[in-house]
């Protein structure tokens, strides 16, 4: 069974979707998510993952959680889940 | 490349500078989607609470996010201030710079100036730092 994700993708991604702000993915947890993103988006996932960890400065949430508290990349996601993408806001 | 921003609003970024001193103080200001308008000033809390790093909590992040999609508004500021440092994006804030659409404003409220402080702004661009001018207006 194909599952249905909704991703919600920021500015600064959107080349990798042809400018969709909006995109539709499939996966059992978020690596597989991601894993098909890049599929469909070659690329995408070089700038979400660093040496197969998520990168520190972009954030991730599925149903407004930070996956950080789901489980990061093996955060489970399910039919109907909506992924959120955001560049952290910061600097030194 | 300019940015216009009223009086009000640089006052406002100046005074919250110099009072979370010696942290950092960072927030946006907001407007109407796709009007490059600067219209409604909102400070952020700092969730590193630090003089040399500033971070909005992720959590902080994903409610303006969604707080901006339901009043169909942009990011038009990002501004933080430097409380060591000139007025200049650092090798940090070049490369955290995630929104390719804002303007970068900078503030530094570093000892050696004071009482005086600098105000800059910034495009940051596929890591390439603009200067712009800024148009200030009552």
């Amino acid at each position: 069974m194909t599952t249905a994700i909704e991703v919600r993708i920021p500015t600064i991604l959107r080349p990798y979707t042809k400018d969709q702000k909006v995109v539709a993915a499939s996966g059992e947890t978020l690596s597989t998510v991601i894993a098909d993103l890049d599929v469909q988006y070659p690329g995408i996932s070089e700038r979400l993952l660093e040496n197969g960890a998520l990168r520190r400065f972009i954030n991730l949430y599925v149903n407004d959680e930070d996956v950080r508290f789901l489980g990061g990349l093996e955060a489970p996601v399910k039919n109907g889940d909506s992924i959120t993408i955001l560049p952290a806001v910061a600097g030194g | 490349m300019t940015l216009k921003i009223s009086q009000a609003h640089v006052d406002a970024m100046l005074a919250q500078s110099r009072a979370e001193y010696p942290d950092e103080a960072c927030g946006v200001i907001l407007g109407p989607q796709g009007k490059d308008q600067a219209r409604r000033l909102k400070p952020m809390i700092n969730a590193a609470h630090s003089p040399t790093f500033y971070e909005f909590d992720p959590k902080d992040l994903l409610s303006l996010y969604r707080e901006i999609d339901d009043n169909d508004e942009e990011i038009v500021v990002i501004y933080h201030s430097h409380t060591e440092t000139e007025a200049y994006p650092s090798r940090t804030d070049i490369a955290y710079a995630g929104e390719p659409g804002a303007h970068y404003v900078l503030i530094s409220t570093r000892e050696e100036i004071a009482p005086a402080t600098e105000f800059r702004s910034y495009r940051i661009i596929d890591g390439v730092v603009t200067e712009e001018e800024v148009s200030i207006s009552e």
